[in-house]
């Protein structure tokens, strides 16, 4: 639109708002002086072509499949192939956990996707004192490579793609050393690792070793894979828990593509070229509750990946450009009052992930602001996504919103605010540094803190808990995790230390050892340490001898 | 005479075992020092043993425990049973997290946990409560 034509749309906006707003403000009034976003962004009355009058739609929408890839990665999205549904599941034991993957696969939700306890996170087995009471309760207990394999038995891994929410060499080396020997090719095996230290370490606070040891191991990972596992997604770059954790939109964007601007930078410095790991690296972000914001974001995210990719790491391969993502409904937006009310959140917010150009979705499940998901639950969150998928659309035409002058205004702005961070970030001298300085925490901790303001206020409407309350609400039925379960996991442990060859673990262990000692690449020693069924914390016990333990601030020093 | 409201409630706001979701238990200590409480935080991935020790010496009134993990049960049983081995059974024990009703009600009326805030609680509402438990004290 030429700059004549939005003059002429401009004056008869100024005629509209003498002869129809203004009488209508003086009349009536509005709600509120401000409406702003989940995140605090102030929205506009009206949006139109005048608000975007230097937009060049080449420039900066394209088309689908090309640079800037603001309409979307692929050139026919949807109408190719759908979304993948991707649940995020584990609890109770290995074998639990397989029975739940397999009911998802029966009930048309493929994409598997692994969530592991908080002691196989930080790399310790399920006897180990700090595992009391934890195994199995958030995720699934991985000890060895008998409970990979037990986790997936019966599944054919070269039929499907898996994702793994885990970091650093030893689980998974356990899956592939697990598809080595169910004879899959590796130029062909396709799934995700998360392996992203920054999110494990500022959002959810799992640190086990210090940080550039950390972001070593990732990058081994990373490397390995590059030059093995071709089709596979080494890294998903993670800004949904940070956003869990209580930032805004604006923010999840930027610390999260500073988050990704890391790892490049470790890969590149690994001597790795960029258009090689480039078409390997994934994204996740989460869907929070206010609808356009989201997808504004979703939007504001590729054509920013894509500039920092070709611009800033000089990439020449497209695809090292596209940012492809897995998306997760706010699990911070669910409530425990009402529960059902999450199913209505859960649809809306998936919604904007999928009008956002997600290429994967878990959408919660209604009862997991109290506990993991009930097979019930779990099927409902699933159909779900079919009616968004199947029944309602949406998945007809690329990028419906495109065009929107709302949608395209707030991109921008998102955009522009996530710049300002990110270029913030860039001076202190990376993620890695605004990380150690607190800097980023301190950010997510005041959005937290203003949110929760909100919400006391009345300002930040939360049906069934500030406003629209009901007492005496009937209880609803919660999936139960037993003692029983750690017990035998403790016990299996026992069995397969007297089971296994020691002297073989030992071996391979020591080769493990010193690698680290000389900080090579640690992912095939590891795997060749688990082959020989080396457990989890055995295997963590080197790095840590290696590397050293973060070291957690000392009990009450850290005032809040 | 003094009134109980001119000394400053202290409270220790802890974190037992290896969860590490803290928003809450920020926001929470938070709004307590806005109230003008003295709030202690242990920092993350603490022992029962540690942190009832910890709790010991700063002599507090008022131990905050949040687990979003689901290890509730097996870790504020074991920090009930430490104080009342310390003779501190009078220290008031308020949790929040994750933790399902039916498993509050246990913590409640087994174990001596004064009350358990669920999620979207309001943070006036423990202020509220730890204002009156230390008026009664």
């Amino acid at each position: 639109m030429n700059h004549e034509e939005i003059d002429k749309i401009e004056r008869e906006k100024e005629r509209w708002e003498r002869e129809v707003l203004t009488p209508a403000l003086l009349a009536r009034g509005e709600r509120k002086e401000r409406f702003e976003t989940v995140s605090g962004h102030e929205i506009g009355r009206l949006y139109g072509p005048w608000d975007l009058p230097d937009a060049d739609y080449v420039r900066d929408l394209g088309f689908p499949g090309e640079y800037p890839f603001t309409r979307g990665i692929h050139s026919t999205m949807y109408r190719g192939r759908p979304w993948t549904i991707r649940q995020f599941m584990g609890f109770g034991d290995p074998d639990e956990s397989n029975r739940r993957l397999k009911y998802l696969i029966e009930h048309g939700a493929p994409g598997l996707n692994v969530a592991f306890d908080l002691p196989t996170i930080h790399g310790l087995n399920s006897d180990h004192a700090l595992a009391h009471g934890e195994v199995g309760r958030d995720g699934v207990p991985v000890d060895s490579l008998e409970d990979i394999e037990r986790l997936f038995a019966g599944i054919p891994l070269a039929d499907v793609s898996t994702s793994l929410v885990i970091a650093y060499p030893p689980i998974p080396s356990m899956y592939l050393a697990m598809a080595i020997d169910q004879g899959a090719d590796l130029k062909r095996l396709q799934g995700t690792f998360q392996n992203d230290s920054f999110c494990r370490d500022v959002a959810a606070n799992v640190r086990v070793l210090p940080r550039r040891a950390e972001l070593k191991l990732c990058t081994d990972v990373v490397e390995y894979f590059t030059n093995n596992v071709p089709r596979w997604y080494p890294i998903s770059i993670v800004g949904y828990q940070i956003r869990e954790k209580g930032c805004t939109a604006a923010q999840e964007l930027a610390f999260n593509l500073s988050d990704g601007i890391e790892f490049v930078k470790s890969f590149i410095g690994r001597g790795l070229d960029v258009d090689r790991f480039g078409p390997r690296l994934s994204f996740m972000w989460n869907a929070h509750n206010d609808f356009f914001e989201e997808i504004a974001k979703y939007r504001a995210a590729r054509r920013m990946w894509a500039h920092i990719m070709k611009e800033r790491f000089g990439a020449r391969d497209p695809r090292s450009m596209m940012i492809r993502f897995h998306t997760q409904t706010a699990g911070c937006s669910l409530t425990a009052q009402q529960p059902l009310n999450n199913v209505v959140r859960a649809t809306i917010q998936g919604l904007a992930a999928v009008l956002g150009g997600t290429q994967s979705l878990h959408t919660d499940s209604y009862d997991e602001a109290m506990a993991l998901p009930t097979e019930e639950s779990l099927k409902l969150a699933v159909r779900t996504q079919q009616i968004i998928a199947e029944e309602s659309g949406v998945a007809n035409t690329i990028d419906p919103m495109g065009g929107s002058y709302f949608v395209e205004k707030l991109t921008s702005e998102l955009e522009e605010e996530a710049w300002e961070y990110i270029n913030k970030i860039d001076e202190m001298g990376g993620m890695l540094e605004a990380v150690e300085n607190g800097f980023v925490q301190r950010e997510v901790a005041h959005a937290a803190w203003r949110y929760q303001t909100g919400v006391e206020d009345g300002s930040q409407v939360i049906v069934g808990v500030n406003k629209y309350v009901e007492e005496d609400e009937p209880p609803i039925d919660l999936l139960k995790i037993t003692q029983e379960m750690e017990d035998a996991q403790k016990e299996r442990i026992a069995r397969l230390k007297e089971r296994r060859d020691e002297g073989k673990m030992r071996e391979a262990l020591e080769r493990l050892r010193e690698a680290a000692e000389n900080d090579e690449n640690l992912f095939e020693l590891t795997m060749d340490a688990v082959r020989a069924y080396a457990t989890l914390e055995e295997v963590w016990d080197v790095y840590r001898d290696r590397y050293g333990k973060f070291e957690e601030s000392s009990i009450l020093v850290e005032s809040v | 005479m003094r009134g109980a409201m001119d000394k400053k409630i202290r409270v220790f706001l802890a974190k037992p075992g290896l969860d590490g979701h803290d928003r809450g238990v920020l926001i929470v200590g938070q709004a307590l020092r806005d109230a003008g409480m003295e709030v202690i935080y242990s920092g993350l991935k603490q022992t029962p043993e540690n942190l009832v020790e910890a709790a010991l010496q700063e002599d507090v009134g008022i131990l905050g425990l949040s687990i979003l993990s689901g290890a509730h049960m097996a870790l504020i049983p074991r920090i009930m049973e430490l104080l009342r081995e310390s003779d501190a059974g009078d220290v008031t024990v308020i949790a929040g997290g994750v933790i399902p009703n039916d498993d509050a009600e246990v913590l409640v009326a087994e174990h001596g946990v004064a009350r358990v805030f669920g999620p979207g609680t309001d943070t006036r509402e423990i202020v509220a409560f730890i204002r009156e438990r230390e008026e009664r004290r």
